[in-house]
């Protein structure tokens, strides 16, 4: 009986737990907006997070972007060819990569390079307690730590997935035209003609825009909310990656279901 | 680092980031062309319209003039009434035919307009008279059969 008990009483109070950390990383994205007023008066920490966030992950995302492409031209050809519509495979390359694979995919890819080590680094701060020291100075670690941060990964993020979804385009081009020698004009036409401008790219700049807040707002938050020890840090950066992630692919789906129903 | 190569940096990434935009836009997309600023709705009303869509284009002589606004059903004359918009720029005689094609065995369908001789030409939100539903397949392969079983007999 008592064994019953403490269980249930246990689970209530994880149940609890985490209902409180789900409050408390509300009140943190509201603050996070009031504070941004103030951290973006000084622009130049923002300019360098983008840097750290958006530029240093320029390599991972173009590359991988390549290969993505190239893939979905190999895999697209092989199954487009069996019904004799090769010269479709634009569309598929451009659909699948505008829609779903970019967005997604360089969300993931940014979330694992860019969102841990936002995370470490804020969560590092954190247990060398130089967020309580800035706070002492009258400075608020907000303005100056963690809104930049954040808005550095928003701002990159759209234009990462652009980056990526081009690239993948490029490698399709690639495999399917350079390589295997589908027709140049219907490879462009077809895609031309079946990618809608708003219904397909902007939609897709969407998605890559609340990934890139969700994955920014997990990151920030994991790191504001570790706890202050070396074991704590890395288990906020495992976090960081496996709700980043998970978010993202929860996200996607909802948005998709908005954005088209049966189309 | 110093700012300046941080912020060359910064410029050269978002400067790349619209770059791949703009190729999305302009190259994957159809921004460029397929785009009608300006135009005037025209109603039409089907028996069947088959598999048409919101969106689809609307043809004339094979080049795309409009798109396929909205399909309601009419309750009054069982039909669909499909609201087509056509490029401002294109005026079409009081008498064209509206027909639903499809393009290739497979494609999807469109509305072709074949022009008439009338002098008065169509206004805005006036309804096209004559119109083709779309070829349903099943009805052809129907009659097909029924035609080949009433007349089969005789022929052997």
């Amino acid at each position: 009986m008592t064994r019953v008990t403490e269980w249930v009483s246990g689970l209530g109070h994880v149940v609890n737990e985490k209902i409180a950390r789900l409050g408390f990383a509300a009140r943190f994205f509201v603050m996070l907006l009031v504070y941004s007023g103030q951290s973006f008066r000084r622009f130049p920490l923002t300019i360098r997070e983008i840097y750290f966030s958006g530029v240093l992950s320029l390599l991972i995302i173009l590359v991988s972007g390549l290969f993505v492409g190239l893939v979905l031209g190999l895999q697209g050809y092989e199954t487009l060819q069996r019904y004799g519509s090769a010269d479709a495979l634009g569309v598929l390359v451009a659909l699948s990569l505008t829609r779903e694979l970019g967005p997604v995919v360089a969300a993931l890819l940014f979330a694992s390079r860019a969102g841990s080590s936002v995370t470490a680094e804020i969560g590092l701060m954190k247990a060398t307690e130089q967020l309580t020291a800035m706070d002492m100075m009258a400075v608020n670690p907000m303005a100056r730590v963690v809104a930049p941060r954040f808005w550095g990964g928003v701002i990159s993020m759209p234009l990462l997935a652009a980056m990526f979804s081009a690239m993948g385009v490029f490698g399709g081009y690639l495999i399917g035209v350079v390589f295997i020698g589908v027709d140049d004009g219907a490879f462009w036409s077809q895609m031309q003609s079946s990618v809608d401008f708003r219904q397909d790219i902007i939609n897709g700049v969407i998605k890559s825009f609340v990934f890139g807040v969700a994955v920014s707002l997990i990151a920030v938050f994991e790191g504001y909310d570790s706890t202050p020890t070396a074991e704590g840090v890395s288990r906020a950066i495992t976090r960081t990656v496996v709700t980043s992630a998970l978010a993202i692919l929860a996200l996607d789906f909802v948005l998709t279901s908005f954005m088209f129903r049966g189309l | 680092m110093n700012r300046k190569l941080l912020d060359l940096w910064v410029g050269f990434f978002v400067a790349f980031g619209i770059a791949a935009l703009l190729f999305l836009a302009l190259k994957v997309g159809n921004l460029s062309s397929a785009n009608f600023s300006e135009t005037y709705a025209l109603q039409a009303k089907f028996d069947n319209i088959g598999g048409l869509k919101v969106r689809a284009p609307v043809k004339s002589a094979g080049v795309a003039v409009g798109r396929v606004g909205e399909i309601r059903f009419d309750p009054q004359t069982y039909e669909a009434v499909v609201t087509i918009n056509v490029d401002a720029r294109y005026h079409f005689p009081k008498d064209t035919f509206a027909s639903i094609l499809t393009s290739g065995l497979l494609g999807e369908q469109y509305v072709g307009l074949d022009v008439g001789g009338d002098e008065k030409l169509l206004q805005a939100g006036d309804v096209i008279a004559k119109t083709q539903s779309a070829v349903v397949l099943e009805k052809l392969i129907s009659q097909f059969l029924f035609s080949k079983a009433s007349d089969g007999p005789d022929k052997k």
